[in-house]
């Protein structure tokens, strides 16, 4: 019994002394939708004591010009203020249905957790997001799931006038929609319910299409390789 | 130079050769306990599915033991036999790729709730992948199943549970229009070698339904679905 002991405290030690100290990461993103864009991404490792959003609560002012504009200026700064490590935009522009990209990060030695947001399109104020992951210690690699969120900002009235239309939207969204909803049920951060879409590309409720603008969750998949 | 090269190793591979040979026949005359080869070892995987959606039954469900390769991936374009199963039910093309060396089928499609246990058994080989392969027959092409999980940590008497999406074959456009979808709730034809759609695996957006405001549909409310789709158990029994 005395020496698995001994090899128990050995490891556990090695485990404490690993995670003081910073982290190589190798960090994919998959979309896994099959029409749906994701803007620009930000990737964050930083102290578990910050927080981009909360699920249940109000979105900032951040979050908001990210879910809705697709912006991360307002992110980059709030990062850069609390000395996260930040990798913008590594897919150099949008993240097609399916496609992945890769964010390669040098973490600090407190910043031991990672967060990931970007919006989603069509949508009117909808991000994929991970909250607070805690970067494991030990090498490896680590597979999850992302779901979509809604920032709880602005009504889902899916109008082509009410979010950025990219190229590649752009053919594909109707117009002339009278808008589904003029109202946000839940103005906090929470799971997005869906577009709704509709099969007029000249009218009807939504300027987005009921069979191809839709998703369920989970909408990324994250492959994390600690080295 | 050249010359004399070739003929060396001739004559190096000759000797090789006599030497392996008179070593041969040494064996079969003076040693005649040849050691028998071991006896195969049987590694069998007991494998429960269960159907969670309200009205989407899975057609005969495909499982397959492989090492190599990959029944999809997200982002690449479907094989044809990944197609033939995602738009009409039909996994033998599935169970007759290369890569699988043992497999079990379903005789009958899978209802809503309900579950079937297969037993599938490969010989000496403890580290094979599964991969599981079944269609929503009420759709255009989606699927559910397990992409090649790796099999090597679980031993026997070793049970490990997930549950599994919806995907997209993105091998025909989900219309979800009369005569397009092999299910009940519809009748149309299956397989179709035309791709009509984006042609790259991806999550299955779900289903639509008239009830939800696409008027060509034939699928109503009771059609929709959401992740997980399926339960799978795996349990290693010898």
């Amino acid at each position: 019994m005395k020496k698995p002991t001994k090899v128990l405290t050995a490891s556990l030690l090695a485990f404490a002394c690993q995670s003081a100290y910073s982290a190589d990461l190798s960090i994919e993103i998959q979309n896994l939708t099959q029409g749906i864009y994701f803007t620009p991404l930000l990737v964050a490792a930083h102290t578990p004591e910050a927080s981009l959003f909360e699920l249940g609560e109000s979105a900032s002012t951040e979050i908001e010009a990210m879910a809705e504009m697709g912006s991360l200026d307002g992110l980059m700064t709030v990062t850069t203020s609390v000395n996260a490590d930040v990798i913008a935009n590594p897919a150099e522009g949008l993240l097609g249905p399916s496609l992945s990209t890769t964010a390669m990060l040098t973490t600090d030695d407190s910043n031991t957790v990672l967060s990931i947001v970007g919006m989603i399109l069509p949508s009117n104020d909808g991000f994929v997001g991970l909250d607070n992951w805690q970067i494991p210690s030990e090498a490896g690699t680590y597979t999850f799931y992302l779901n979509a969120y809604d920032a709880g900002t602005e009504a889902n009235d899916e109008i082509r006038a009410s979010m950025p239309v990219p190229p590649p939207l752009d053919p594909l969204l109707g117009t002339g929609g009278a808008g589904v909803t003029s109202q946000e049920t839940n103005a906090s951060v929470h799971i997005h319910r869906g577009n709704l879409g509709d099969a007029d590309s000249s009218g009807g409720s939504s300027d987005m299409v009921n069979s191809i603008h839709r998703w369920l969750n989970p909408v990324a998949k994250v492959t994390v390789t600690v080295n | 130079m050249e010359l004399f090269n070739t003929k060396m190793l001739r004559l190096t591979l000759l000797a090789a050769m006599s030497t392996g040979l008179i070593a041969c026949h040494h064996d079969d005359d003076d040693d005649p306990q040849i050691t028998p080869p071991p006896a195969p070892v049987e590694v069998t995987y007991q494998v429960t599915i269960t159907n969670l959606t309200n009205a989407q039954p899975f057609s005969p469900i495909a499982l397959a033991l492989h090492t190599e390769g990959n029944f999809w991936m997200i982002g690449e374009a479907a094989s044809v036999e990944l197609e033939t199963m995602a738009e009409g039910g039909d996994n033998s093309g599935l169970l007759g790729l290369s890569i699988v060396m043992a497999s079990a089928t379903g005789e009958m499609p899978l209802g809503p709730g309900g579950n079937e246990t297969f037993e599938i058994t490969i010989e000496d080989v403890t580290d094979a992948k599964l991969s599981i392969a079944t269609m929503l027959v009420n759709t255009n092409d989606a699927f559910t199943g397990l992409n090649a999980w790796d099999l090597s940590e679980l031993g026997v008497d070793d049970t490990w549970s997930t549950t599994a999406h919806a995907y997209d074959a993105g091998t025909e456009v989900n219309s979800e229009a009369a005569g397009t979808m092999p299910g009940p709730a519809d009748g149309g034809v299956g397989f179709d070698a035309s791709r009509m759609d984006v042609d790259f695996v991806a999550a299955h957006p779900g289903v639509v339904t008239s009830s939800d405001n696409l008027p060509s549909s034939v699928l109503n409310s009771q059609h929709k679905f959401d992740n997980p789709v399926a339960r799978i158990s795996v349990t290693r029994t010898q």
